[in-house]
């Protein structure tokens, strides 16, 4: 257990770290955003607008590094993530919110999908090593290398059209208003299908490999033949005895996939133009937008920080080795 | 003689298939009587670890049975051949009737779970309606049989030294009352001073619960110590076969006389260790004839062509006098032309 608080430690101080270090980098970039703004508005704003947009920015020139610092602080904890200008006036926090959903919901549910599924193969061609499955190999580890924006895009080229059944771009139809009723959630699952399967395919590829070839590895182990030799069935040995073992290196490797459900799969929301947070940091790094991108990367941050501590956890529960007990 | 617990037959092992493959052992017949000890010695690679695993089923790939029987003969019942039960049959006929202790005592135990539930999942695999607390009793009362007390169920393997894994791996072998024990170097990784502690326990165990065992080493000391009967292979073959007294007292094969020769006697002058001169041979480039001849220091000529056959030596009697108690010639085989088998033998 202290080596469980140990843990959270250390990840509050790396998330401090990661905050201090968003403050600071954005403000050591020459220019300011109000610039940005006003050369956007061509000069047709008053000396009391641009003033009230510094206050509003938090960049009035009164307050030093360090007040301004403790402000950025104390906005943080209340959810303030300041103003974005692609979407101005709209807070930070506001357009995050409505992107955010959009990722999970696709990214999330194709990576823990494709874990599970990949696994799940893998395990099984694993364990029939030297059978016909082993062919499946070459396979998934060219798929693998396959990038998942280039698949997104051979997937519109080949399968969207005018008159397709899948669209090449959204998450839903424009003509609808979100809400939980039939028309709205089979619009939306009809727009995820292309972008989650480009992603499924290629990420479920690289699980399958690595879970094979762990359990080629721990299939030799005394252990599974001694399992063998007590006689317990096939399956018990495969599951409780193989797997369960070669499961190990792989939990670590998809805990990390989750800390990048919401920064990795940037490329195939931009392919697809789906309104995931991809999109919104894509058209902030283009727009100069600093709140809106300093919010995405605070949002990533913290999401890899968060993934990691569940793979400790999940570490600490599935391999008793790592447990530290007195 | 005491009647056949087990009765290996023709038994040969091949690492892969067709031209290519590795005859790792070769015709090997062998017979484990009820509640004996038969060491098995040999050097690396002479094959006696593919031999247990080959007569278990437990071959890793490539290995293949090319051949042979496996007769084990249960109590009061017609003997069965191991390697033509189904798999549903040889399930319920591993652990119970034959259990098996690797070599690797650190490796046996799996890591991710408790000796609670290792030492239980194999009862409950052989007697599903089993409850709980009965497997519980049976594992705990199966650690104070190997002498570690119960509370250890709740660790995990890596909580153990290598002498208390190998304890409950022995503890684990026994859990089913099976009539045979296979004991492939279980104490080679251990040091000493444990592994003549895990050995008596051993002797004791078998003495109260009446299994067999066959015991593989390359320790030949130990196995004289251990054993009721030794066999020597050598290159995949069973080269000498004798009561362990016998084979100290007056070893038949020049291999044999070769290994007694290779570790120091406890008593007695000192003499120098001779040990054998050359190195195992290479499987997949057997020399012909008898494979021991290129490093013998008897070598005749017929022995480069001709393979001997293992069989009852015709001179043992004439020429080797061990004393009063000379047990009966049927009792010791060895497979060597300085031996010619005896005529009416087989």
């Amino acid at each position: 257990m202290s080596y469980l608080l140990k843990r959270i430690a250390f990840y509050v101080f790396t998330a401090w770290a990661a905050v201090t270090i968003n403050f600071l980098i954005p403000r050591a970039i020459p220019g300011d955003p109000v610039q940005a703004l006003i050369t956007r508005s061509r000069g047709q704003m008053t000396s009391e607008a641009v003033q009230s947009l510094y206050v509003l920015f938090g960049l009035d020139k009164d307050a030093s590094l360090v007040e301004q610092y403790f402000t950025y602080l104390g906005q943080l904890l209340r959810g303030d993530l300041g103003l974005s200008f692609t979407y101005f006036p709209s807070p930070v926090s506001q357009v995050i919110g409505d992107g955010l959903p959009w990722t999970l919901g696709l990214v999330g549910i194709t990576t823990v999908l494709g874990f599970l599924i990949g696994t799940a193969l893998g395990t099984g061609i694993g364990w029939r090593r030297g059978s016909w499955a082993d062919a499946l190999i070459p396979v998934t580890t060219f798929v693998s290398s396959i990038p998942y924006f280039w698949l997104g895009l051979i997937a519109i080229a080949l399968l969207t059209g005018p008159d397709s059944f899948f669209p090449a771009s959204g998450a839903y139809d424009g003509g609808l208003v979100p809400n939980p009723d039939p028309q709205f959630i089979g619009s939306v699952l009809r727009h995820g299908i292309l972008p989650a399967f480009t992603i499924l395919i290629s990420s479920m590829a690289g699980w399958i490999l690595s879970m094979r070839n762990m359990m080629v590895t721990v299939s030799s182990e005394d252990y599974v033949t001694v399992a063998h030799a007590k006689g317990l069935s096939d399956r018990r040995v495969m599951v409780g005895y193989a797997a369960r073992n070669a499961l190990l290196p792989n939990v670590s490797g998809f805990a990390l996939s989750l800390g990048f459900i919401v920064g990795g799969t940037l490329l195939v929301e931009i392919v697809f133009s789906y309104p995931g947070l991809g999109l919104q940091l894509f058209q902030a790094v283009g727009a100069k937008d600093y709140p809106l991108m300093q919010g995405v990367f605070l949002i990533i941050t913290l999401s890899v920080l968060l993934a990691n501590f569940l793979a400790d956890v999940a570490y600490l529960a599935l391999d008793p080795r790592t447990r530290r007990e007195g | 003689m005491t009647d056949a617990v087990l009765e290996i037959r023709g038994l040969n092992v091949d690492y892969g298939l067709g031209d290519e493959a590795v005859h790792a052992v070769r015709d090997v017949d062998l017979t484990l009587h009820r509640g004996e000890v038969l060491g098995l010695a040999g050097e690396s690679g002479s094959g006696k670890s593919t031999l247990a695993y080959g007569l278990t089923r437990l071959l890793p790939p490539p290995g293949v049975i090319a051949g042979g029987e496996v007769l084990y003969h249960p109590d009061g019942g017609a003997p069965v051949d191991v390697l033509r039960m189904t798999l549903p049959e040889l399930r319920k006929f591993r652990w119970a009737e034959t259990a098996i202790v690797f070599q690797g005592a650190m490796n046996s135990l799996n890591p991710v779970h408790r000796i609670s539930s290792q030492l239980t999942d194999v009862i409950k695999a052989h007697d599903p309606r089993s409850t709980p607390a009965s497997r519980l009793a049976r594992a705990r009362e199966m650690l104070r049989l190997v002498g570690i007390s119960a509370d250890r169920l709740d660790s995990y393997p890596h909580q153990l030294s290598g002498g208390m894994r190998q304890r409950v791996m022995i503890g684990m072998a026994l859990a089913l009352e099976p009539k045979v024990v296979i004991m492939d170097e279980p104490t080679t990784a251990l040091d000493v001073v444990v592994q003549r502690q895990i050995l008596r326990q051993l002797v004791e165990l078998r003495e109260r619960l009446g299994f067999s065992v066959v015991f593989i080493t390359h320790d030949l000391s130990l196995l004289v110590e251990f054993s009721d009967r030794i066999a020597i292979m050598y290159g995949g073959r069973i080269v000498e076969e004798a009561t362990s007294a016998d084979l100290y007292r007056d070893p038949l094969h020049p291999y044999s006389h070769g290994l007694l020769n290779s570790f120091p006697a406890l008593r007695g002058p000192k003499r120098e260790l001779t040990g054998i001169p050359g190195s195992p041979p290479d499987l997949r480039a057997m020399p012909p004839g008898c494979a021991f001849h290129p490093r013998c220091p008897h070598a005749m000529e017929r022995c480069g062509v001709e393979v001997p056959v293992l069989g009852i030596p015709g001179d043992v009697r004439s020429g080797h006098d061990a004393g009063a108690n000379e047990p009966a010639p049927a009792d010791r085989t060895v497979a060597c032309w300085l031996h010619p088998v005896h005529d009416d033998g087989l």
